[in-house]
């Protein structure tokens, strides 16, 4: 892979993705070697020095991050790495105990989870936030962003925010019927199943036009006939020009979809690059596998880890 | 036995202005708790505050009936603040336990003999109705027919309790409808994921906290104005009866307060005085008539533990809402 | 007629005010057309050397009685003023009896008033701050004990099922209760009958468990639901005791002992006995939780019940011990807190309640030694702050305490911080 400077600009003609047979790769992103903390052409989210500790324990450790515009990134790594703690720091769920990070140029340390999301930065949980006891429109128009019936003065005087929310209301309705939820509109979200409410929840984050989607575990606990639609869903954002940033476990996925991959082991990042290469890297293996090294990992063992099996495959798939 | 007595002074219940006072503070417990999962157990001591502020504005700095009440209004506002700063932030149980710390607080305050020449102390204070009898426009006379006639003072309180009430029920309706309320729902059953959609919802649970308080506020400045004002009325047993009508009723609904208060007037008032005459006319020999006011409280008891466990959203709620029922 | 009567009495009050200056020996301000004056005397005898300030209207001046126990100070206004007697100068065994030291006085219609003081017999209470300190200091460890029984059972009914238990007031006057059956109505020598008040308050532990808590906890009602079940039945429970045993207090045989001293400290015997048998039990309850196989589960469990439960541990016995051993401490609690306040009534539990939750939150909510911190603490705050405010505000206090430690620490003491998702 050639570290080229110019990037190649694959959201000119933005084509339905529709087949996740052959996503379109964004590649050129970063500048120089891909190695932890590289520099990229185009930055959206630039991370430095963030720690966080939880009473003796490193959790995160990071020197310098770059989420490269447009792409869609992935953040791997084994149990504990400490990818969902990163996740929280960032988006102002948790605070760190140091660092700095900023998003589209503005500092983000110290900014409260709302205010963060209201920036255009959306992130979507591991245990799916759908409200079950609101209906699936009511969940939808939540996501909206500026309805100033949300005020509680103006909320008394209804013919101040009506057609806003008429407004939202159709974005609403367009967005779940491209997510096939339109019929569901006035169920409550309890009743939809597991993967139905994922496909909510990220249908939800659409409604503010966010600019940068943070998802974590997107795959998780969805019904395999399930994936493919998520997939085409989240290269349906990188088509329309958000950026991605994912949190994932299924190397099937990262592989197919992901522009870029970041590697965090023990809250540090071990390696930064293209998902074939990363898969090759000697830092990664040794963060999946590192612990048994010594052992002979068969069908026979009593030790199978997934993480370890998925990463064998894979390693398989490139010979 | 007198059963035309009976059912008549239950059926008074039912536009009682006491029973407009729970009515109003069971609806300001609604959006504390019903609507926005705030566990608060201090709306007795927003009831103080409303009584407190009211009596004492009247008597010791001599303000007219509107003064007073905005007074009240103000303290309650304040008292909100003081407590949704450290409280807000908490886990639902800690913020229980707080509620009754700070309403048991105000009470004690409102107790001691530190402050009695303003507050009367355990005595309390009365003689503050001169004021809001003056704005009657009623002339003097009986209003209304059968059990239900009363004089001009209490038609004219009748009429303004319930009109408060039926505002503030037309109000918390509105606003439970709005993109506000929408938000305060959201906030109930997971606040992380409303702050993930940009919402500040420590901003929407201290005014929801201001909200439901003021109404607890002047539900105590209803309760007041037939009698006096004495501390021991606002102990941590009335927000439990508070909580009993809200539960019965239906907590997160708006009509659920108001009926329920209803319910449970008349049938405490249906229960005490049948079992006073019982009890006069030998049915209960085993009994006093100050037992048979006590087996009242013990069957309150009972019924709040039933209406949890078997019918928690209560005769309006949907079971489909009901958010602390997980 | 009228106008002798009149003459008569305007002689008589001339006569008055001329014999009472001219008696004066020890007289201030007579230079001033207004005067305060009295005369000291206890028991007919009068007293001499006795100190008397006078305050008011921006002026101030103080006399001492001279030897036929009367004093004069001149004023410049007719107005109120504010009249001292300082009682360090009475001899011994005499104090001012009624009305206080202090008297608010206001001129009427003449140009002299007459200020009397009330004294009786009796000794002051010279006690030094220090002194009083460590007697509320040592009372205030008594409470905290008996408060730190209650607050465990709290606190590890919390831990192992997630229920606030509004319902321990009632657990705690049960314990009062059966002690006074048992030794008044039975007539059973006081120790047997805490013994058996004591068992049958586990009992009723057990009782509830199995009949309410556990059934419901099957059914899978969640936390707060759990919680206002247990207000109905803290609610209903008290109205019952109201109703058998009425709105009086009772007091158990041998309250109101005297007060021995031990230097500043003055305690009775039934509070040391109450002290002794709460450090003892509280050291065999830390016993059982820390040595025990059972205790470890139990501690296992309040940290953490789904782990437990992988790990094989049996939840439900672990949890039926608790009640069990919660109550009986409950009881215990009410027999100590029915010497301390003193007096058994029926709303004894939950008048302590607040106080309890108070310790178990301050401590940590689920931690049983957390449980001990705090009911130390708030003990110590509840005796500690009655020497700087009314003894009837003494619970403000320790709940100001509370509020402000969960604004820095919101987990508590020893509580644990749970992180998001």
């Amino acid at each position: 892979m050639s570290a080229d400077a110019i990037p190649v600009d694959s959201t000119v003609a933005p084509q339905p993705t529709g087949s996740t047979n052959k996503p379109i790769k964004t590649t050129g992103l970063h500048i120089g070697e891909a190695e932890p903390g590289c520099a990229k052409v185009d930055p959206i989210l630039v991370v430095d020095n963030v720690r966080r500790t939880f009473g003796g324990l490193t959790a995160v450790d990071v020197d310098h991050i770059e989420v490269p515009r447009g792409a869609i990134t992935a953040l791997i790594g084994p149990n504990g790495a400490g990818k969902t703690t990163l996740f929280n720091l960032l988006t102002g769920f948790d605070k760190p105990d140091a660092g700095k990070w900023t998003f589209e140029g503005r500092s983000l340390s110290g900014v409260p989870a709302y205010r963060v999301a209201r920036m255009g930065q959306i992130r979507t949980f591991q245990l799916t936030k759908a409200l079950g006891l609101l209906t699936v429109m009511d969940n939808m128009l939540l996501g909206a962003k500026g309805q100033s019936g949300e005020n509680l003065f103006r909320a008394l005087l209804p013919f101040l925010w009506r057609s806003q929310e008429e407004g939202n209301r159709a974005k609403a309705l367009d967005l779940l019927t491209r997510f096939k939820l339109d019929t569901k509109k006035d169920d409550y979200a309890a009743s939809l199943s597991g993967g139905q409410r994922k496909l909510l929840e990220m249908a939800r984050a659409l409604m503010s036009d966010p600019t940068l989607v943070m998802l974590d575990e997107p795959m998780a606990g969805v019904n395999p006939a399930l994936t493919q639609s998520l997939l085409d869903h989240i290269l349906n954002l990188k088509a329309e020009g958000m950026t991605v940033l994912f949190v994932e476990h299924d190397m099937h996925m990262v592989r197919h979809i992901a522009d870029w991959v970041i590697v965090m082991a023990e809250g540090k990042v071990v390696a930064e690059g293209d998902p074939h290469e990363v898969m090759r890297n000697p830092a990664v293996i040794d963060a999946y596998l590192g612990q048994h090294h010594d052992e002979d990992i068969g069908e026979d063992s009593d030790v199978e880890n997934q993480h370890v099996s998925a990463v064998k495959e894979l390693l398989d798939d490139e010979r | 036995m007198d059963w035309g007595a009976i059912f008549g002074n239950a059926a008074v219940e039912l536009i009682s202005p006491t029973t407009a006072a729970y009515a109003l503070a069971a609806l300001g417990l609604a959006v504390h708790f019903g609507y926005t999962g705030l566990l608060n157990f201090g709306q007795a001591g927003f009831m103080a505050l409303g009584a407190y502020g009211y009596a004492i504005s009247i008597l010791t700095f001599g303000f007219p009936v509107w003064g007073a009440f905005l007074v009240g209004v103000g303290a309650s506002v304040v008292f909100a603040l003081i407590l949704g700063v450290p409280t807000l932030r908490l886990r639902a149980d800690y913020l229980a336990i707080v509620t009754i710390a700070a309403a048991e607080i105000v009470r004690l305050l409102f107790t001691t003999n530190t402050f009695s020449a303003v507050t009367g102390s355990a005595n309390g204070l009365s003689g503050y109705k001169n004021e809001f009898a003056a704005l009657n426009p009623l002339a003097e006379g009986s209003y209304g027919f059968g059990p239900f006639e009363n004089n001009a003072y209490d038609t004219w309180l009748r009429i303004v309790a319930w009109s408060i009430v039926i505002l503030a029920a037309l109000l918390v309706w509105q606003i439970m409808r709005s993109p506000w309320g929408r938000v305060i729902k959201g906030i109930r059953e997971d606040e992380d994921a409303v702050r993930a959609l940009g919402k500040n919802v420590y901003a929407y649970k201290m005014q929801s906290l201001i909200l439901g308080g003021v109404f607890g506020t002047i539900a105590g400045m209803i309760f007041a104005l037939p009698r006096a004002v004495v501390p021991s009325n606002y102990q941590t047993t009335l927000t439990f009866f508070i909580y009993a009508i809200l539960l019965l009723g239906g907590a997160a609904t708006v009509l659920g307060p108001i009926i329920g208060s209803m319910i449970f007037w008349v049938l405490l008032s249906f229960f005490s005085g049948f079992v006073a005459r019982a009890v006069e006319a030998g049915w209960l020999p085993f009994m006093t008539s100050v037992q048979g006011g006590q087996l009242r409280f013990i069957l309150v008891g009972v019924a709040i533990m039933l209406i949890v466990i078997f019918r928690p959203q209560g005769i309006f709620g949907n079971k489909k809402e009901l958010s602390f029922v997980r | 007629m009228l106008a002798v009567l009149f003459v008569t009495l305007l002689a008589a009050f001339t006569m008055a005010t001329f014999s009472v200056t001219s008696a004066h020996a020890d007289e201030v301000g007579t230079e001033y057309d207004f005067t305060l004056s009295g005369n000291v005397q206890f028991n007919g005898d009068v007293l001499k050397g006795v100190a008397i300030d006078v305050k008011g209207n921006g002026y101030q001046a103080d006399t001492v009685t001279d030897a036929e126990g009367k004093w004069s100070i001149g004023v410049p206004e007719k107005g109120s003023y504010e009249v001292t007697l300082d009682e360090d100068t009475l001899p011994d065994g005499v104090i001012v009896a009624k009305g206080g030291s202090v008297i608010d006085t206001e001129f009427a219609l003449t140009d002299r008033k007459s200020v009397n003081f009330f004294l009786g017999e009796g000794t002051r209470n010279t006690v030094n701050f220090f002194d009083q300190f460590v007697n509320r200091f040592v009372n205030g460890l008594n409470f905290g004990l008996l408060l730190a029984l209650a607050a465990i059972g709290v606190s590890l009914i919390f831990g192992t099922t997630g229920l606030s238990n509004f319902a321990h007031a009632e657990m705690i006057t049960f314990g009062a209760l059966a002690t006074l059956v048992f030794s008044v109505n039975f007539g059973l020598p006081i120790w047997l009958a805490i013994i058996f008040a004591i068992v049958l308050s586990g009992g009723l532990g057990f009782g509830l468990d199995a009949v309410i808590w556990k059934p419901l906890r099957r059914k899978g009602v969640a936390v707060i639901p759990l919680m206002i079940v247990s207000i109905g039945l803290s609610l209903a429970l008290r109205y019952t005791y109201q109703y058998f045993f009425g709105g009086s207090t009772t007091q158990l045989p041998g309250a109101g002992m005297k007060d021995l001293q031990f230097g500043p400290v003055s305690l009775s015997p039934i509070d040391m006995a109450s002290m002794g048998l709460s450090i003892v039990v509280l050291l065999a309850v830390a016993y059982f939780l820390l040595r025990t196989r059972i205790g470890k589960a139990t501690r296992a469990v309040s940290d953490n019940p789904s782990l437990a439960s992988a790990s094989g541990i049996d939840v439900d016995n672990v949890i039926r011990i608790v009640w069990i051993v919660g109550a009986a401490l409950a009881g215990l609690s009410g027999v100590l807190w029915a010497y301390f306040r003193p007096g058994v009534s029926w709303d004894m539990g939950f008048q302590m309640l607040l106080l309890v939750f108070a310790a178990v939150t301050l401590g940590g909510l689920g931690t049983a030694f957390g449980a001990l911190i705090g009911s130390i603490i708030v003990g110590l705050f509840v005796e500690l702050s009655t020497l700087w405010l009314p003894s009837d505000m003494k619970i403000v206090g320790a709940l100001v305490i509370l509020i402000l430690v969960l604004l820095f620490r919101p987990q508590g003491i020893l509580g644990r911080k749970e992180r998001i998702g």
